[in-house]
């Protein structure tokens, strides 16, 4: 094994996660502020033991797919997961879609909730549940995606993790969102390696003997970050335009 | 059942949000495909990543400004 799919595998979990555990942990604290830590607390809890559940169920089922057949799959929903950041990164750095506000989406989900101040806490305790499942599905998303094929499940776990642990350690002491994180920024990077490990997996699912072959990810991600670059100040809005 | 129709909502948009973006790169997959069935080597590999960056730079730019 390389250090140069090491390294890029262990630094997209890890950025990924840390975007999609930044937007969970905005919810959990709107819940947080409107309703008290017991709803928001147990819907996360709920939502992480599904995790586990899902991980631990369709985990070992992962094994019995056929090596190429598997790298196929996942390579298709790299690109598209990838691609998908990638383009929504771009025209956000362009000024054509207004940049994601984690203080906007706090103050909107504070506002929600307390429009249903007469509901009961479970209701509050299911908007901190599915934000905990679908952002963490998405981190599981990446890691089995990163991992997959290379014997790279243990360290893509352990960035995807210490991004999740270091966020709820923030989120814990700070008891706002981390608006400050430069989350286009990630997403432009992330949307960058997705991009790139989804089409060196696409080939090697199907059979491309790619020249280099583990460096190749390094230059497609080189590619791809050109190309966004390019795109981004190809669309790039006048100064003082409305979004 | 209005959550659970909302939670695969939200799972499929993690990987298509504009129709046309996915549509296209699931083309550029099935002629890497067949390329790849044809003509063994790399030119299939040639196919995705070349497919993909036009793909993408086409797709932004044809965003309404």
């Amino acid at each position: 094994m390389t250090w140069a799919i090491y390294a890029p595998a262990v630094s997209a979990a890890f950025l990924a996660s840390l975007v999609e555990a930044i937007e969970a942990l905005t919810i959990v604290l709107a819940v947080a502020t409107v309703r008290g830590w017991r709803p928001a607390g147990l819907g996360a809890a709920a939502g992480l033991a599904s995790l586990a559940l899902i991980v631990a169920v369709l985990g070992p089922l992962l094994d019995r797919v056929p090596l190429q057949l598997l790298q196929l799959v996942i390579g298709v929903l790299l690109l598209l997961f990838g691609m998908r950041w990638l383009r929504k990164a771009i025209l956000r750095a362009a000024g054509v879609i207004p940049l994601h506000d984690e203080a906007a989406a706090f103050a909107a989900g504070t506002a929600e909730l307390r429009e249903h101040r007469s509901r009961l806490d479970w209701l509050a305790g299911l908007a901190s549940f599915k934000a905990v499942l679908l952002e963490g599905l998405e981190v599981v998303f990446i890691v089995i995606a990163v991992g997959a094929g290379r014997g790279l499940f243990l360290p893509a776990s352990a960035g995807a993790l210490g991004a999740c642990g270091l966020v709820a350690i923030a989120g814990f002491i700070l008891h706002r969102p981390l608006a400050r994180v430069p989350e286009n920024a990630l997403k432009f990077a992330v949307g960058v390696m997705l991009s790139a490990f989804g089409v060196f997996w696409t080939g090697e699912g199907l059979g491309v003997a790619w020249p280099g072959a583990d460096l190749a990810i390094v230059g497609f991600a080189g590619l791809f970050l050109l190309v966004a670059a390019l795109a981004a100040v190809a669309v790039r809005r006048p100064v003082g335009a409305a979004p | 059942m209005k959550i659970l129709a909302g939670i695969a909502r939200e799972l499929i948009g993690l990987f298509v949000d504009d129709g046309m973006l996915a549509v296209a790169l699931i083309a550029v997959i099935v002629i890497a495909a067949i390329v790849a069935s044809l003509t063994p080597g790399t030119t299939a590999g040639v196919v995705i990543l070349a497919g993909s960056l036009f793909v993408l730079f086409a797709n932004v730019m044809a965003v309404p400004r």
